[in-house]
């Protein structure tokens, strides 16, 4: 199963290496990075394999939320058919 | 992988502008239940709802945390009641809705719909006295949806039942005076009643349906206005594609979550209803999408065509999108519900005459308007004929919603709270329809052809 991570907010120093780093210790892979900055507007979008994530999608899509919030970011963990399902027929 | 532009559009519809399923609705089929005894039948009723729905919630909540898409209502439909309640010797309607409030409460479901009769014809036992349980058991329960289908283009219009329902409506603000009249904000009359739709308070689950189903209601008023507001200045055919485009990507998304809701429920799944569903909060709402369209408040001159062009861009943008499609399907109007609706209601752009031509174009009918306290039953019943017509002679759903405001007179406020909202009681015609209300019998079906 794969999962899209994207994070949206302010450009700041780290943000790449917090999320991997979050990844890499529940055991799941980054296939993907594309990042783009808008003027200050940082948005990196990832797509990640979690068929062999050590805890559940929705503690893990949690755990990102929460250290979104404390970074001043908003981070969301979404399960990739959401986007499929709405963008290809 | 997926395009970056296409995410990010995804993440704004729904951090930004409202997107989300409505509901999730469950249809449990009660005939099984059915015993001469209203005490067995009750206990056998919350056993067969408690069985069926136990892990519907979670379940709901799951696929929400999952696919990161709020979910905002899970809700249960049932057989119409009257027609179980039709095999018990003693019809105790209101201890039926009891145990029904008792199972919805077990489930931790929003609304349970489906204290329902369908008498478009004539009354089938059981019938009346559920029709006459509905004030009271609508005041003692706070979960319990009801309808009542009092018509249909292929039978004409009960007009016995209209009259009771005039009554129905008006007592059950009266039992609910002291909580801002909500009786009635639970309590549809319906003309040709669909059998599956998943939206309050208009659900039940219709003797055609399977023993038990997912429907899907989705939502997304919002999304629609922001592409809108987006384009531009396009002509209409552009907005209309638009409009087709965006309704594409939110019942996807409602048919998304159906398919996994019923997977993991092991529950077939049912159909997708492709509703524009507006809530009282800023930025999800029906009438600023009009407005959007280039009306100046919604009411004004312009607001019927605009809202025909919403209400069937949305369907034809759904419709591709969804293997089954059904329920409501289409754009609601909702006055307390929807806040662009509430300002043009209180600053007189919107009235009941101009809500009435609007619903022969759209989704359902005279839906959540508060009349003045003092309105006789059968100027509510007079009200409930007249939308039944529109909805007969144009082969649609039409249905009246309306909340006598008990001790209060136009330009005063009803509340609700939650998703019924709030809004101002609007005037309606103060001459009599007595006499015609109290002829009773049957409007004749209409004609089929010679449409004119």
């Amino acid at each position: 199963m794969k999962a899209v991570i994207t994070v949206i907010g302010k450009d700041m120093v780290g943000i790449l290496a917090k999320v991997s780093t979050e990844c890499s210790d529940h055991n799941i892979n980054v296939l993907e990075v594309t990042q783009s900055i808008l003027q200050d507007m940082f948005a990196m979008i990832m797509l990640v394999d979690i068929s062999k994530s050590d805890i559940p999608f929705t503690e893990f899509a949690d755990s990102l939320s929460k250290m979104g919030s404390e970074m001043n970011l908003s981070i969301h963990a979404m399960h990739e058919d959401i986007f499929n399902a709405m963008h290809t027929i | 992988m997926l395009n970056s532009k296409d995410i990010l559009e995804t993440i704004t519809m729904i951090q930004d502008e409202h997107l989300d399923v409505r509901t999730i609705t469950m249809g449990i089929s009660l005939l099984d239940c059915c015993h001469s005894d209203i005490n067995i039948m009750c206990d056998k009723v919350y056993d067969k709802i408690t069985r069926y729905a136990k892990d519907l919630v979670s379940t709901g909540e799951q696929i929400e945390k999952e696919f990161g898409i709020p979910i905002i209502n899970k809700r249960i439909s049932i057989t119409p009641a009257a027609m179980i309640l039709a095999s018990c010797e003693n019809r105790d309607a209101v201890k039926l809705a009891k145990t029904l409030e008792k199972a919805a409460f077990a489930c931790g479901v929003n609304f349970l719909g489906g204290f329902s009769a369908l008498v478009q014809k004539g009354f089938g036992p059981g019938d009346r006295e559920l029709i006459e349980a509905i004030p009271e058991a609508l005041a003692e329960t706070d979960h319990i949806c009801s309808s009542v289908n009092i018509g249909s283009t292929k039978t004409g219009i009960n007009m016995d039942a209209v009259a009771l329902m005039g009554k129905a409506v008006r007592r059950s603000a009266e039992l609910t005076a002291d909580r801002d009249c909500i009786g009635p904000a639970k309590l549809v009359v319906f003309c040709n009643a669909p059998e599956d739709n998943p939206f309050m308070a208009g659900a039940f689950h219709g003797a055609g349906e399977p023993d038990s189903v997912i429907n899907v209601g989705v939502s997304g008023p919002g999304v629609v206005r922001a592409a809108l507001a987006k384009a531009g200045d396009c002509d209409l055919t552009a907005v209309a594609d638009l409009i087709k485009k965006t309704a594409f990507k939110i019942t996807r998304m409602g048919q998304l979550v159906a398919n996994e809701a019923s997977r993991r429920l092991n529950v077939p799944f049912g159909i997708v209803d492709l509703s524009l569903a507006p809530t009282p909060a800023v930025g999800d709402s029906v009438a600023h999408i009009l407005e959007e369209m280039g009306l100046e408040c919604c009411g004004c001159h312009g607001t019927t065509a605009a809202l025909a062009l919403l209400n069937d861009a949305v369907k034809k943008g759904g419709v591709m999108a969804s293997s089954h499609v059904g329920g409501l399907s289409g754009a609601f109007i909702p006055v307390t519900e929807d806040a662009g609706m509430i300002d043009a209601a209180r600053c007189g752009a919107l009235s009941i005459t101009k809500l009435e031509a609007m619903t022969a174009v759209c989704s359902v009918g005279l839906d959540m308007i508060n009349i003045p306290g003092d309105t006789p039953a059968e100027v509510i019943s007079a009200i409930i004929a007249d939308e039944a017509a529109i909805g007969m002679v144009n082969s649609k759903t039409t249905a009246v919603r309306v909340i006598p405001a008990i001790g209060k007179k136009v330009g005063d406020e009803l509340s609700f709270g939650g998703l019924l909202g709030s809004g101002p009681v609007m005037p309606v015609s103060t001459y009599s329809p007595l006499k015609f209300i109290s002829r009773g019998g049957r409007i004749p079906a209409p004609m089929q052809s010679l449409k004119n």
